[in-house]
């Protein structure tokens, strides 16, 4: 172990942390009319939204379900659906 | 998540990579400042060194032993992230390593307008290669929403609540940009994360540009402007719509960039959508306080060139 | 090469063979003379350093905090209110485990307001996790810089340094000093290489947020890491006794301790005079010697209690006080007696705040009353005429 210990971290290893234990909505994305404009993936503040060829999701595991990508998205393709376990 | 190369119709290739923000971090959900700093990492790529105040994004972001940083960062106290940054950049120099990273500093409105402007005065004033962003989410977020000397006229915080007596605070923003164009600085700038590849276009420019840099991102708060989570865009955009936020680039010193208003909105529009000004709808004598915003508003544009 | 410079540029002589990568201080009186010469040598091409002047004393410990994390050798210098408002980033620094090198010119502080010397500036940051070294005289001085960068620097260690020596006393006396060698002191003091630091080649990050599961242990480690640095303390003075000929450090400094009755224990320039009045006092038949506590953090406690463990007489002469207490040294003293075998009797004195001569008469008439009494809080030539009645 390098010294000293305990002062710092690893780069990106919060991903141990699964933040999406904390949402109580889930995007849904619909690929209705999804034209690739990539808004959604532009716009999540965790950067969890993923895709490409009009196939996107939300990488569930960390997704805090704060529904900007669904109030963003220019043709209202995603839906914003209460979470029941 | 796995790395892939995809075609996007016309669009140039692009891979599927996490961000230089990773994810995991313990920003709440939808928060404004999150997103404007994963922008700038993302357009910063990763030579990089990065410092950051005490305050939200250093405390969500570094939770030991997890971070969320990709790149080699640094946090020291609430008040000398520019001085920290100034120190990073003469290291690499007297090392010769300068052509190892480029140097982003970085901090809230606090530790930029208020505790720490003494810090970034000197970085400014000594002529630093550094990149300073500034996310302003209007007050002291991190330790319960209190007044900053960024917080809107009129605002509710913790430290300048509305009461019987008051109508929150009553100052205006300290306007920054002009204080770091004061120093002849070659590139000051402000942005929003309503309009993020304006955003991304500013941090491209400004690491192109040698000395020292100021760019003000404005970043809504869900908790502590008490709007609705899903609204942290919408209610970037409309502070622009309404002339309260304006968005310029100034070159040293002169302003060489506006945002056009395309649809002006009264600030009615964005105030009623933040539970921070909802004693302006309600105390008696309302009315007359929203006209002076509106009448702050209207300056702006006419300062700006808005429209 | 021996020269007859000032003190302060006995130490920026010190600190250019060091070496330092980056140079960052905000002037201050009693200090000024060693930022001034250092930024000489820096413009004259002598020194190849960062030179750094910057806002504010909390702006250069800022500075060289970051300049270190990158990897980079770095050095500051400040007195008392200057002192007093890095104190934040001292912490700091300390809790990152940055080798920092820091030149203290002790003076006294505000309010009221003096420039002249004591030492309750450097005695503030006592708990701060910085290793306090008291130099005696310009040489020491000089010399403690060389070992304050080699003590930090070393992997099991990496601690903050501060170098103290009384503001003006020292500071701006000329006196005849044996100037280091470049290449000698490139030998004894190798470039600094840290294991881990601010680069792209492996990004890691630092200045983290340890919630309560992880602070206590941070803490533990570092009380650790400044206990361990008594031996290395040692360590590098025997090394640079070795390499120079002259033992200018260690922990304490043991003056004609043999057989001694009373022993007087003090740091910084006073023990000079002390130990003048130790000589005559020895000439006349007094068994009597001096203490002289040259690491104060960490403290020596084993070192001091072997050094009076058989004195009946411990009178300690500080320049400082813990306001609402008693001196500190007097209390740490007596700390390392407690609960031993023997119990001396100890006595404290405050002696020289703001400046104020102490001269050899009264240091005579200390030992007497520490020898005849038990003395705490003694403050030393107190002007009865200046502080009026009932406690104004």
């Amino acid at each position: 172990m390098p010294k000293p210990e305990g002062t710092v971290s690893k780069p990106g290893s919060s991903k141990a942390y699964k933040t999406g234990a904390w949402r109580t909505k889930r995007p849904i994305f619909k690929q209705i009319k999804c034209n690739d404009c990539r808004i959604c993936v532009a716009v999540c503040p965790d950067g969890v939204v993923f895709g490409a060829n009009n196939k996107y999701w939300a990488d569930l595991d960390y997704c805090k379900g704060c529904g900007i990508c669904a109030e963003e998205c220019p043709v209202k393709d995603i839906d914003m659906i209460v979470e029941v376990k | 998540m796995a790395k892939e190369e995809l075609t996007i119709g016309k669009k140039v290739k692009e891979e599927i990579t996490e961000s230089q923000l990773a994810p995991g971090h313990k920003a709440c959900s939808g928060c404004g400042l999150a997103l404007a700093a994963r922008t700038v990492m993302n357009t910063a790529g990763k030579d990089v060194i990065v410092t950051a105040a005490t305050g939200c994004l250093e405390v969500f972001s570094t939770s030991y032993p997890q971070s969320a940083w990709k790149m080699p960062w640094i946090h020291s106290l609430f008040e000398n992230s520019a001085a920290i940054a100034a120190g990073v950049e003469v290291a690499l120099i007297a090392l010769g390593r300068e052509k190892e990273a480029k140097i982003i500093a970085q901090g809230g409105d606090g530790a930029t307008a208020d505790i720490g402007i003494g810090c970034l005065s000197g970085m400014f004033e000594r002529g630093h290669n550094i990149l300073y962003v500034c996310y302003d989410n209007e007050a002291y977020m991190n330790t319960g929403v209190q007044r900053s000397g960024l917080t809107p006229f009129e605002a509710w915080t913790s430290t300048s609540p509305s009461g019987r007596v008051s109508w929150g605070n009553q100052t205006d923003k300290k306007n920054m940009p002009a204080i770091a164009a004061a120093h002849g600085i070659p590139y000051v700038a402000t942005a929003s994360i309503a309009y993020l590849k304006d955003l991304e276009k500013k941090v491209e420019k400004a690491l192109n540009i040698v000395g020292p840099k100021y760019l003000q991102v404005h970043c809504p708060c869900p908790l502590g402007w008490a709007h609705e989570p899903h609204d942290t865009i919408k209610v970037a955009k409309l502070a622009v719509q309404t002339g309260l936020i304006p968005i310029y680039e100034m070159e040293n010193g002169v302003i060489t960039s506006v945002r056009k208003i395309t649809l002006k909105k009264p600030v009615e529009e964005y105030l009623k959508l933040q539970g921070r000004f909802k004693h302006l709808f309600r105390k008696e004598g309302f009315e007359e306080e929203l006209k002076r915003i509106q009448a702050m508003a209207d300056e702006n544009i006419k300062k700006f060139n808005l429209m | 090469m021996r020269k007859v410079i000032e003190g302060s540029m006995a130490v920026a002589e010190a600190v250019k063979v060091c070496r330092p990568h980056v140079i960052s201080a905000y002037p201050i009186t009693p200090q000024t003379h060693i930022v001034e010469n250092l930024s000489q040598f820096v413009a004259d091409g002598e020194l190849k350093s960062q030179f750094i002047n910057v806002e504010s004393e909390f702006g250069a410990a800022s500075v060289v905090l970051g300049a270190s994390a990158t990897g980079a050798r770095a050095y500051s210098t400040t007195t008392a209110q200057g002192l007093l408002l890095m104190v934040e980033v001292l912490f700091n620094i300390a809790g990152l485990r940055l080798p920092v090198v820091i030149t203290c010119a002790n003076r006294a502080v505000s309010a009221p307001i003096n420039i002249w010397n004591d030492q309750q500036d450097a005695m503030t940051v006592r708990d701060s996790g910085l290793i306090l070294l008291f130099a005696e005289d310009n040489q020491e001085a000089a010399d403690m810089h060389l070992q304050a960068f080699k003590i930090g620097e070393h992997p099991e260690i990496m601690l903050p340094v501060m170098v103290n020596m009384d503001g003006f006393i020292l500071t701006h006396a000329f006196e005849p000093i044996e100037l280091i060698d470049q290449k000698m002191a490139d030998e004894f003091l190798p470039p600094y290489k840290p294991e881990l630091y601010l680069t792209t080649k492996n990004p890691l990050t630092f200045g983290i947020l340890a919630e309560p599961d992880w602070y206590l242990e941070s803490r533990y480690r570092l009380q650790k890491a400044i206990e361990a640095s008594a031996d290395m303390i040692e360590e590098v003075a025997n090394k640079f006794n070795k390499t120079f000929g002259r033992y200018s450090g260690g922990l304490v400094e043991n003056y004609r301790l043999d057989g001694a009755e009373t022993a007087v224990v003090s740091m910084g320039s006073v023990v000079g005079t002390i130990k003048e009045v130790v000589d005559e006092l020895r000439d006349k038949g007094k068994k009597v010697g001096v203490l002289k506590i040259r690491s104060y953090r960490p403290f020596p406690k084993k070192a001091v209690y072997d050094a009076l463990k058989n004195v009946k007489n411990v009178i300690v002469i500080e320049k400082a006080i813990s306001l609402g207490a008693s001196g500190m040294l007097y209390d740490d003293i007596k700390a390392a007696l407690y609960g031993k075998p023997t119990q001396p009797k100890v006595s404290g004195f405050i002696a020289g705040l703001g400046g104020r001569d102490i001269p050899k008469e009264s240091i005579v008439k200390v030992i007497e009353k520490g020898e005849t009494s038990i003395v705490e809080n003694g403050f030393v030539d107190l002007k009865e005429s200046a502080i009026g009645g009932g406690g104004k």
